[in-house]
């Protein structure tokens, strides 16, 4: 094993056990979206009826993937904040003087958002099977599910990091919390474009949350289908490697400023 | 080749028009197997210096190498061969000691077969068996200071710099650091310590170099710069009376100066052999009929050294020793 790829991986494990003693950033990854996903349910449900929504074995199939986009989000700016606080804590600077290829910083940060990413789609999945949905597309479809929501999760996190690596502050990326949840509602995750008015369904037709909410859906509501579920891991790894080029782009500006 | 070169080292912060100068075209040399302190108050600028000697930092002019290579060009080289224990002990709070000193060596390239090992080797080294799977979080000062030594010295570096290793350290913690420098200087570790405790600096260090407002205003042995801002005196009360003072100084003008007493005592006069003069002033004021009540001996010390170049005292400086906590989880 390369040297990058063994640091990568030690500091991808170090990210995951801290992750767990860390209860206070691992239960909002599943409370709050598991939270709006009972009230959407619950007030929500006969959303359904109206014209244009698509054929549904029910609400909460349909709005699955809207808790895991929130979900994953959440979880991106959790691997801000722990990138934050090794900053603010001077645990960067360990990392920054001991010889180590320097991306694995991001790197190892990135292989355990997407460990983490896989874990909280099954929670979601055996969530809703618990409470009656139905996944349609089966088998495929929860691998298509997760394969996209690994994908997505890595964005996020890649974005959290470059946040972190930027502002080098854990109260910055607080701060972009609320900010999270305007950018999901400006997306298709909640509600079918179709039925949403006009300027928001413009937006959510151009915000990548929108094809990696519906790439998720799709295989929960329907048969696995090429074109949604391209479109979600195309957004989805388009949203990743641009991320991923802004997180070593701060990494880089953070050790030449520092 | 010395351990550690510096020339004209520089480090300016801000923006050109109002950029402020942390480290001031500092030149210094360390041999290897040397412990050298690099002594300063508060913001004086060791920290900064220290960052760019361990490659955290970028000079902004003059150019410094470590262990042969330059720190700017050939900083991943430099990295190898450094150890680096940070002001604050960067460690993660989360991690036991024994997980921290694991990934300690998986960072610094030690063979998969050997990481378990050598870990050990340095827990076991630093006395923390006991404490090895316990989060860091629960860790006294002192213990946390003894486990960021043992990372610093997991690949066993050439040069080992320690940025005020002891403070906010209890007495004992700092004592048992010490030992530890001083076992490591014995074994010809070059260590760079910065500290702002003058003992510290006077009981570890081969040579001092004094830093302020980012220059260093003094360098050399303990010993040469307490001898450059004067000699021993000793402070001395008579039993009795005070009425022939006069004779008693004339007694003792042969072992050097005389100079103003200090206050509360009746004769002061420098003593160029230090405490080896001490019996004989007495047995002179002896025989000439004076009893000694008590006397105090007093050398120059590096406080007096920095004032002497700063015209202030460094902070620290009244007891060499700074507010501990106490050692309570062990």
């Amino acid at each position: 094993m390369s040297q990058l790829a063994r640091v990568s991986w030690a500091l991808a494990r170090r990210a995951l056990r801290n992750l767990l003693r860390r209860p206070q950033f691992l239960a909002p990854l599943v409370i709050f979206p598991s939270l709006l996903l009972a009230v959407n349910v619950g007030g929500l449900h006969r959303t359904t009826e109206l014209g244009g929504f698509p054929e549904v074995n029910g609400f909460l199939d349909f709005q699955l993937a809207a808790a895991l986009t929130q979900s994953l989000l959440l979880g991106g700016i959790s691997q801000g904040i722990a990138a934050a606080l090794e900053i603010e804590g001077g645990f960067f600077d360990r990392l920054a003087a001991a010889p180590i290829p320097r991306v694995a910083i991001v790197i190892g940060r990135l292989i355990a958002a997407a460990a983490v990413s896989v874990a909280q789609v099954a929670f979601f999945l055996i969530l809703g099977l618990v409470f009656g949905a139905e996944i349609a597309g089966g088998a495929w479809g929860v691998v298509v599910t997760v394969a996209i929501g690994a994908v997505a999760g890595v964005a996020f996190a890649a974005l959290g990091v470059a946040l972190a690596l930027r502002a080098g502050s854990a109260a910055t990326l607080q701060g972009i919390f609320p900010l999270i949840f305007v950018i999901l509602f400006l997306s298709s995750a909640f509600f079918p474009q179709e039925l949403l008015e006009s300027p928001i369904d413009t937006i959510a037709a151009y915000n990548p949350l929108s094809y990696i909410a519906d790439g998720m859906r799709g295989p929960i509501i329907d048969s696995v289908q090429a074109g949604p579920v391209l479109e979600g891991l195309a957004a989805g790894g388009g949203l990743a490697l641009v991320a991923m080029v802004l997180a070593v782009l701060a990494l880089r500006g953070k050790l030449r400023d520092a | 080749m010395a351990a550690i070169e510096v020339v004209g080292l520089e480090r300016a912060f801000g923006s050109r028009g109002g950029a402020v100068k942390a480290v001031d075209g500092i030149d210094l040399a360390v041999e290897p197997g040397e412990v050298y302190g690099f002594l300063g108050p508060n913001g004086a600028g060791k920290t900064t210096t220290v960052r760019m000697l361990v490659t955290l930092l970028r000079p902004t002019g003059g150019h410094a190498s470590v262990a042969g290579f330059d720190v700017a060009d050939q900083a991943s080289e430099v990295r190898k061969r450094i150890g680096v224990a940070l002001q604050e002990a960067a460690l993660d709070m989360l991690m036991t000691g024994k997980e921290l000193m694991e990934l300690q060596a998986t960072l610094h390239g030690i063979a998969p077969g050997r990481v378990r090992g050598r870990a050990q080797e340095l827990i076991e080294r630093v006395g923390l068996i006991q404490a090895q799977d316990r989060r860091v979080g629960t860790y006294s000062g002192g213990m946390r200071r003894r486990l960021d030594l043992a990372m610093a010295l997991i690949h066993e570096p050439e040069v080992l710099f320690l940025d005020e290793p002891t403070t906010g350290l209890d007495p004992v913690s700092r004592v048992t650091l010490w030992d530890e420098v001083r076992r490591l200087k014995g074994e010809g570790t070059t260590v760079f310590l910065t500290t702002q405790y003058l003992e510290e600096a006077d009981q570890l260090a081969d040579r001092v170099g004094i830093i302020s407002a980012g220059k260093i205003v003094a360098e050399g042995t303990p010993a040469v710069l307490k001898a450059e801002v004067g000699l021993p005196h000793l402070d001395i009360t008579l039993a009795g009376g005070h009425e022939d003072l006069e004779r008693a100084r004339s007694v003792l003008a042969r072992f050097g100066g005389d100079r103003p007493p200090s206050e509360g005592c009746d004769l002061s006069v420098t003593v160029e052999h230090g405490a080896a003069d001490i019996a004989q002033v007495v047995r002179s004021l002896d025989e000439a009929g004076f009893l000694v009540e008590s006397l105090e001996l007093s050398a120059p010390s590096l406080d007096d050294v920095f004032i002497a170049k700063t015209g202030r005292h460094l902070e620290g400086a009244e007891d060499g020793a700074a507010p501990g906590e106490p050692e309570i989880a062990s």
